[in-house]
């Protein structure tokens, strides 16, 4: 009897010790377990290792994190932005270590972990600062850089629609990281607006299939 | 010296964008070409999120929060639009799909190497996003920016003195002034803008140009 739904997001996030690696879903303000996020800075791990595309901002998602410093890395294309003050307060006195990777690398690196691939050679980067120390490869005439995957301990991802097995539904532009991530870490905890029967999905429109998904749960309203 | 404003610039470089291209604008100034690609031309933008067809900005109040360009600004989806996920949107990019990248630039060197990520302060936090799949992925990309810093030095110059983004990935450069296109022997003027003479262009680039044929 497989069934993948958790009953609250504390319960969600069980098993987070400080010192993981956490992946995070989402860009800017879409697609992002913001429940989850708050499950994890009330649950108090600290010395994470964040891996999300931003670094939050405001006073919302990972930017509490940040402020309540919880994490010792940061792992991401695009720390800043409007609203980033946590960040970039933290990164001046020199509180947290950023591994800046380029937008794309650091998507095809998760999925290359969730695919079982031991690594890749992209032209992105090659001649740059970011592939300074990589291996690097002349092919076809084409200079490329080796990059590893990425993986993490956990990886907390939000989609729209979820069923018992783990099938997860995105809406619109929501999807963007979550499906890599769901692939790339050892437990997956889906956060989504609305649990479903099994069979209510259209097989069609699933886009993360349960596989890569270990845990369910839906909104509670923990942020209002 | 007379030099374009910005959405002059955007409205500049719109004509060169052919009917049935996918594009891809850039953070800043490069979005607003999109207001200005001439009628009858159909275009289908790229956002890096996972949307091809990103449509204008929505009515106030049918905002769906989830749906953000990359400039994380509310916007729509065009008939005929779709989604997906990152790794298969930088896909499109590295590629060799998307037809043109419209690219902000802090600095573009004579062989069209391109600098638009990072700055020499080392307080401030860098930020790269999609800019180098971009750069080396797009089939061409256009570089759209002042023709000089603020302070008046040169951002068009020899070699480029910020990190790079991409190594000769520039096919392009608009600007204010002019309009140059990097051939092997180095940018070429192409169009002169604002009543601006060569000599005018030439006297505020850090690099020799070639005159317009």
């Amino acid at each position: 009897m497989i069934d993948k739904r958790i009953a609250s997001m504390r319960a969600a996030i069980a098993g987070i010790d400080s010192g993981a690696a956490v992946m995070i879903g989402g860009f800017g303000s879409s697609g992002i377990p913001f429940e989850l996020i708050e499950a994890l800075r009330r649950h108090g791990a600290d010395e994470l290792t964040i891996i999300s595309n931003n670094a939050g901002s405001h006073e919302i998602g990972i930017a509490t994190l940040l402020r309540d410093r919880l994490v010792r890395k940061v792992v991401c294309s695009y720390p800043r932005s409007q609203g980033s003050i946590w960040f970039e307060r933290l990164f001046e006195e020199g509180a947290i270590e950023l591994e800046l990777l380029p937008q794309g690398t650091f998507a095809e690196r998760m999925r290359a972990a969730g695919a079982g691939l031991g690594g890749f050679f992209t032209p992105t980067g090659y001649g740059t600062k970011l592939a300074e120390g990589k291996e690097t490869r002349e092919i076809d005439g084409l200079g490329y850089v080796l990059e590893y995957p990425l993986k993490a301990d956990f990886a907390l991802i939000k989609a729209h629609k979820g069923d018992p097995w783990g099938n997860l539904a995105y809406n619109s532009a929501g999807r963007n990281f979550n499906p890599v991530m769901a692939m790339a870490a050892a437990t997956t905890v889906a956060e989504v607006e609305q649990l479903v029967d099994l069979g209510e999905l259209d097989p069609e429109s699933v886009a993360t299939p349960g596989i890569f998904v270990d845990r369910v749960v839906a909104q509670e309203g923990i942020l209002s | 010296m007379n030099a374009l404003t910005p959405p002059q610039m955007a409205e500049r470089l719109a004509q060169d964008i052919p009917d049935g291209s996918y594009v891809n604008l850039g953070i800043g100034m490069p979005v607003m070409v999109a207001n200005y690609v001439p009628e009858g031309r159909q275009v289908i933008y790229h956002s890096e999120n996972g949307i091809l067809g990103v449509g204008p900005a929505p009515a106030p109040g049918t905002e769906d929060p989830d749906l953000i360009n990359a400039a994380k600004q509310h916007v729509t989806l065009i008939k005929g639009g779709c989604y997906f996920d990152t790794a298969d949107s930088f896909a499109m990019m590295r590629g060799g799909h998307l037809d043109i990248a419209v690219l902000g630039g802090f600095q573009v060197s004579a062989a069209g190497d391109l600098a638009n990520w990072a700055t020499d302060n080392e307080k401030y936090p860098p930020a790269v996003g999609g800019a180098m799949d971009l750069s080396v992925g797009a089939k061409t990309v256009y570089t759209l920016m002042r023709h000089t810093a603020k302070d008046g030095t040169p951002k068009i110059l020899d070699a480029c003195t910020y990190p790079l983004t991409g190594t000769r990935v520039v096919s392009r450069i608009y600007t204010d002034l002019a309009v140059m296109e990097i051939t092997p022997d180095g940018p070429r003027v192409i169009e002169l803008l604002a009543g601006n003479s060569f000599e005018d262009v030439q006297a505020v680039t850090g690099t020799r140009l070639l005159p317009p044929r």
